[in-house]
Order: C-alpha cells, then structure tokens, then sequence
C-alpha cells in the first residue's frame, strides 16, 4: 500500500485502462506536455493515435469523442470545468440526449476529465464548479472524487460505463494523498469503486454533514474542531453526485435528525440545494432543526485576494452551520 | 467505377421513396395526426440518394433537422420511420425521438439532429474511430447552408483535415436558412470555396442531378478510404416546400418569389433522373411507373403500419436513459 496524489491516482487509472482495452483512447489539449499532470509520459507509452493533442476546440472535439464512442472507441476526454461553457452544445444536445433519444441505441461510452480549479486567484473566467448544470441535464452521469483511492476506483468504473461519465477533479482535493492498495493486494486484482455507493468518511452522532468535492475536506476540518467541544459529526460524501445514494444520507439524519451540506458550487440550484430538498422531502420528521446549506455566495468569482476567499465554503463556515442546527 | 441498371433504378426507387413518404407526413400533418414539426425534403432527394449509392451498409452517415430523405435513402425502413414521426412503439426510436431524430444504428444512421451543425462533430468523430479502430468505414455528414456558419462545422472540418479522417462533409445548400438567404450569411461565393483553407478539396455539383452527386461522393469515397483524409461537397438544391410544415402561416413576408420557386421546381429532381435512365436506355418509361407504383403501395403500407403501431405506454417513460444500469 502507497500513498498516493490524487493526480498519480488519475494517471494511474488511465495507463491501467488503456493497457486493458486498446479501444480507450485519451483526448484533449496539452496532454503529451501534461499541462495539467496525468498525462505525462502517455504518449510515449501508447503512442499519437492514441493520445491525442487536440486543437482549441471544445465543441468539436467532445462531439468527436461522442461520434468515436458510437463506432466502437471508449475515449477519455480531459479538459476544465470553464471549458465546458465552449463545448456545451455538444454536452447538453448530444452526449445527454442521444441515447435516450434514439430509444436507446447509442452507447456513449465516453469519459470527460474536468479540472475544477478555484480558490487560486484566477478570477471569474477560471473558477467554475459547473457540476451543478448537468445535474439538471437528464442523461449524465456526474462523480466527485475527494481523494486519491476514489479517483482511481471511480475514474476506472467511469471508463467501463456505458454511458457519458463527467468527472469532476477537484482543486482541493488533486493535490490530496491517500492510500492507494497495489493491485496485488486487492482480491479483485484492481481497484474499482461503484458508483451511487456513499462514503462515511466519518462515522458520528450528532450532526451529519454531506460535503460534496473539496466540502468533504471542509467537513473534516470542522469535525476535528467540534470534536473538542463534544460534538461529533457524521461526514458523508456521495461520491458520485448522478446516480446519488440519498438512502445513506437519509439512513444517517434519522439517527442524527441534524444535517448541513457543504457545496463548492453556487448556493442557487446546487447540489447542496437538491440534497437539502431530498432529505426534506422524504426525511422531514427525522429533522430536529432546519437543515443548513453552506455553499459558494451567489456572486462571481472576484479575483482580489481580499474578496475571493469571501464567497467559498470553510471549514469556519461549516462550524457556525452546525452550530446553527444544534441551536 | 460506373453505376450499372440496378443500382440507378434502386437511385430512382429510393428518391421515389423520400418524395411519396414525405407527401404523405404532410397529407398526416394536415389532418391534425402530426403534432411536432417536420421539415420536408422535397426537391432535395437527388442529394441524399446520390450520396447514399456511393455508400456501403457500414458506413455511417448523421444528417440534421430535415431528416426523412437521409435515412431512406441510406436504406431505412419506411414503416420504422412514419412510425417514429407519429410518436409509436414501433418507431426507430421507440416513439422517443420523432421526424428530427430518425436513427437506425444497425445501418450506419447514427442520428438526425435538430440543433444545427451539431451532428457535424458526430460523423467526425466515427471517421476518427474508423482510423484510430484501423477499420475501413467513413463517415458522411448532411447540413445545410446554415449551418455551415456555425463553429461546430468549422472546428470539424480543420480536424478532420488535419488527422486526415474517411468523412465527408455535404452541404445541401438549398439557399435559405429558414428565411435567411445565403447570401445574406455566407461571406464567399459557395461554401465550397472554403475547402481550400482547411485543407482539403471542395468540390461543387448540381444537387438536383443523383448521378452527379453520386460521381462527387464516389470520388471522396475512394479518397477516404485510402486514408486520404476529407472532402467538402456543395450540392446546389432548392426546397420546394416550405422550411417546415405549417410555417406558411407564420411567415408572412414573401423571402422567396413565386417565379424563384416556380424556376427551382421545373428542375425537379425526379424527372432529371428519370430522364437520364431512360434516354440512356438503361430503363423505360413502363419500368420507372412500375416502381413509382410499388413505392406508392409501399408508402400506404407505412402509413397504416403507423397508424396501427400502438403509443408506447407511460411504464416506458424512464426505458432507454442508461446502458449501464444505475
């Protein structure tokens, strides 16, 4: 057992799945410089064809993915979640609706990589966490990672599924270590995490708290603080955002009857938003209190370091939840 | 490689096919049994069948909203496809997709489409699996004029020159984007002239002649299939109806004139095949009455296999959404 980067999990996973099945191909752009750290080495390894460095162009590109995937090919599509805004058309119109649309005859077994960098600096142009708009889009599915042992057992599930998978790499969480088990070590011989199977990072009484991408670090800082206090909390993280596993959570506000969700996204139509509505939906006499969102100011990103840090969950912020709910 | 007496009377049968079927959708959308749009190709069947006689079963082809010719012509069954547009089980896509999303993947229909130019990246990306999977399949894609100013047929066309991928991109330019003249919206003289900047040749034929866009496909085919990489067709057309059904009562300024469309008509597609086959003695007049009256038994067959294809039930709602179960 080692421990391991996030990163190191991804590119781990895409060299192990490309070995498996020469019909997994990577694409998108700046990947034989690894600009953004998983694909070093790949093309020396597998060669052009398949790893391709592709031109600025989103929207042909991710359509290209979509089209190759119909004929056969299982591609790996890298790029960041301010990207997607270009390719959209292609997202929404055809890798979510195509199956479903043509009574299901397409398989679209296409895997899209999106760096989620925020809380850097780098304004409002470079700071989306977007996975809250394909929530709403029938058709994909949308995993979360928060360390490095998810990122590879789920980025391998994601590459085996049949349908169009976006993962979402979190910039809180990519720079992560955790222990990844050697493939030897594992009975299967390889580490594969399903999806819609919640994770309790954190077995508690008194609070649960859902923390989505870099909230479930969130969580975890404010459970240690609370901890002192007394107060102990249940850190839940989904993992995969659709298909979501709302029975765990669930399962743990009838014991605890408190929750607070922690969301990077904006508060508006977040992933928190819908969880929150889940759980009032069907989980409204477990509640003791009014359940909390804490989630990014429905505000752009401003680039000043003085007002940025201002819009983001905290740890800090997650603690003035709990206490607002044990109130 | 020459066309021989089957293969240009089965041209003839097939364009036939596309002009009676869509006949009767706007026989149906009159009588109130249609209720979403569609979008008739009437006057353009020499492009779809021209194109589709260069092709082989395996080879794929995406089309876009005006979205009956393409399939026929590739080969779809009429019934699967009247059944589709009237929103029943027996439809291509279960009643799911209607008149704009035809699909029959067994034979290469990998989909109509009614965002514009966004199949254009699709048919990209199967002539990318065809290269990177060492098959010898290619790919077509049909768009219109319109769609030829979006930036998804741009970003497709300088890849696929650029990787050297078996598609080949066919622009129906029938003059009009709904109302917008191309000329109006097109910044060169054709847009096959904007081959040259990708890449790759371009090349402009008379839609209206089957055999002609037939001769300009089989020569990108060939091309394709040695590795040689894309080709850009032009296919002058004309619409003879309406941009979609029932549009007539919307627009209300006359975009075309009568004598505009009157001048398109006496080109007629049908008739210009009809005509080489016989005055070339590869048919007679006799033969090509028989197929018209096959192919219009064929047609009411459809419409009443539709009629009686039952509406999918409200358990088959959520069918279809996953291939890997969650």
């Amino acid at each position: 057992m080692a421990m391991k980067t996030y990163i190191q999990a991804i590119a781990e996973a895409t060299v192990e799945e490309m070995e498996r099945d020469e019909t997994v191909f990577t694409m998108g752009e700046d990947l034989r410089q690894s600009v953004y750290g998983a694909t070093a080495g790949l093309v020396d390894r597998f060669g052009e064809d398949r790893v391709i460095d592709t031109p600025l162009s989103e929207n042909g590109f991710f359509g290209a993915a979509l089209g190759a995937s119909l004929c056969g090919m299982r591609p790996i599509v890298e790029t960041v979640t301010s990207f997607l805004w270009v390719g959209m058309d292609q997202l929404i119109s055809q890798a979510s609706k195509m199956r479903y649309m043509f009574g299901g005859q397409a398989e679209l077994p296409v895997t899209f990589r999106i760096r989620m960098f925020y809380a850097r600096g780098a304004a409002a142009h470079h700071s989306d966490r977007n996975y809250p708009i394909f929530m709403n889009t029938p058709g994909l599915k949308i995993i979360c990672p928060t360390n490095a042992y998810d990122a590879k057992g789920l980025m391998k599930t994601a590459v085996r599924d049949n349908d169009v998978c976006m993962l979402f790499e979190d910039g809180i969480a990519i720079s992560s270590r955790a222990e990844v088990p050697d493939n030897e070590d594992l009975p299967g011989g390889e580490l594969l995490v399903p999806f819609g199977v919640a994770n309790t990072v954190r077995a508690g009484s008194d609070v649960t708290v859902v923390g989505i991408a870099g909230g479930v670090q969130h969580a975890l800082d404010a459970a240690k603080v609370l901890e002192a206090e007394g107060v102990s909390l249940e850190v839940i993280d989904p993992r995969t955002l659709v298909p979501l596993d709302i029975e765990t959570i669930l399962n743990s506000v009838e014991r605890t009857g408190r929750l607070v969700v922690v969301d990077p996204a904006h508060k508006m139509c977040s992933a928190a938003s819908q969880i929150a509505a889940s759980v009032a939906q069907e989980g409204f006499w477990s509640l003791q209190a009014p359940i909390q969102v804490v989630a990014s100011e429905q505000v752009n990103v401003p680039y000043s370091p003085a007002l940025e840090p201002l819009i983001y969950p905290t740890p800090e912020k997650v603690v003035a939840a709990v206490r607002t709910v044990l109130d | 490689m020459e066309l021989d007496r089957q293969q240009l009377e089965e041209m003839y049968r097939r364009m036939c096919r596309i002009r009676y079927f869509e006949e009767a959708v706007i026989k149906i959308h009159s009588s109130g049994e249609l209720i979403g749009p569609a979008h008739p190709y009437i006057g353009e069947e020499a492009v779809a069948v021209g194109v589709c006689a260069a092709l082989r079963d395996d080879d794929r082809i995406a089309g876009n909203h005006r979205s009956h010719g393409h399939p026929i012509a590739k080969g779809g069954d009429v019934k699967r496809a009247m059944a589709e547009i009237l929103g029943k089980v027996d439809g291509f896509c279960k009643g799911k997709g209607g008149s704009m999303h035809l699909a029959d993947f067994s034979i290469g229909i990998l989909g109509e489409s009614g965002i514009v130019a966004s199949s254009v990246p699709i048919a990209t990306g199967a002539a990318l699996a065809s290269k990177l999977g060492k098959k010898d399949f290619i790919s077509v894609v049909f768009f219109g004029d319109g769609a030829s100013n979006q930036g998804a047929c741009h970003e497709s066309m300088n890849m696929a020159a650029l990787w050297d991928l078996p598609v080949i991109f066919v622009c129906e330019n029938n003059g009009y984007a709904i109302t917008t003249s191309y000329r109006n919206s097109v910044s060169v003289d054709h847009v096959s002239d904007r081959a040259s900047a990708y890449g790759m040749p371009g090349v402009l034929v008379d839609g209206q002649d089957a055999i002609a866009v037939w001769e300009a496909t089989n020569e990108a085919v060939v091309r394709a299939r040695a590795g040689e990489g894309p080709t850009l067709i032009e296919a002058m057309t004309y619409r003879f109806e309406e941009h979609s059904l029932g549009l007539d009562r919307i627009v209300k300024s006359q975009y075309r004139t009568q004598e505009e469309v009157d001048e398109a008509k006496m080109r007629d597609p049908l008739d210009i095949h009809r005509a080489a086959i016989i005055s070339h003695g590869f048919t007679t007049d006799a033969e090509c009455d028989e197929i018209e009256a096959t192919v219009k038994s064929e047609i009411d067959e459809a419409v009443e296999f539709a009629r009686n294809s039952p509406f999918p039930e409200p358990g088959d709602l959520y069918d279809d959404m996953w291939a890997t179960p969650v």
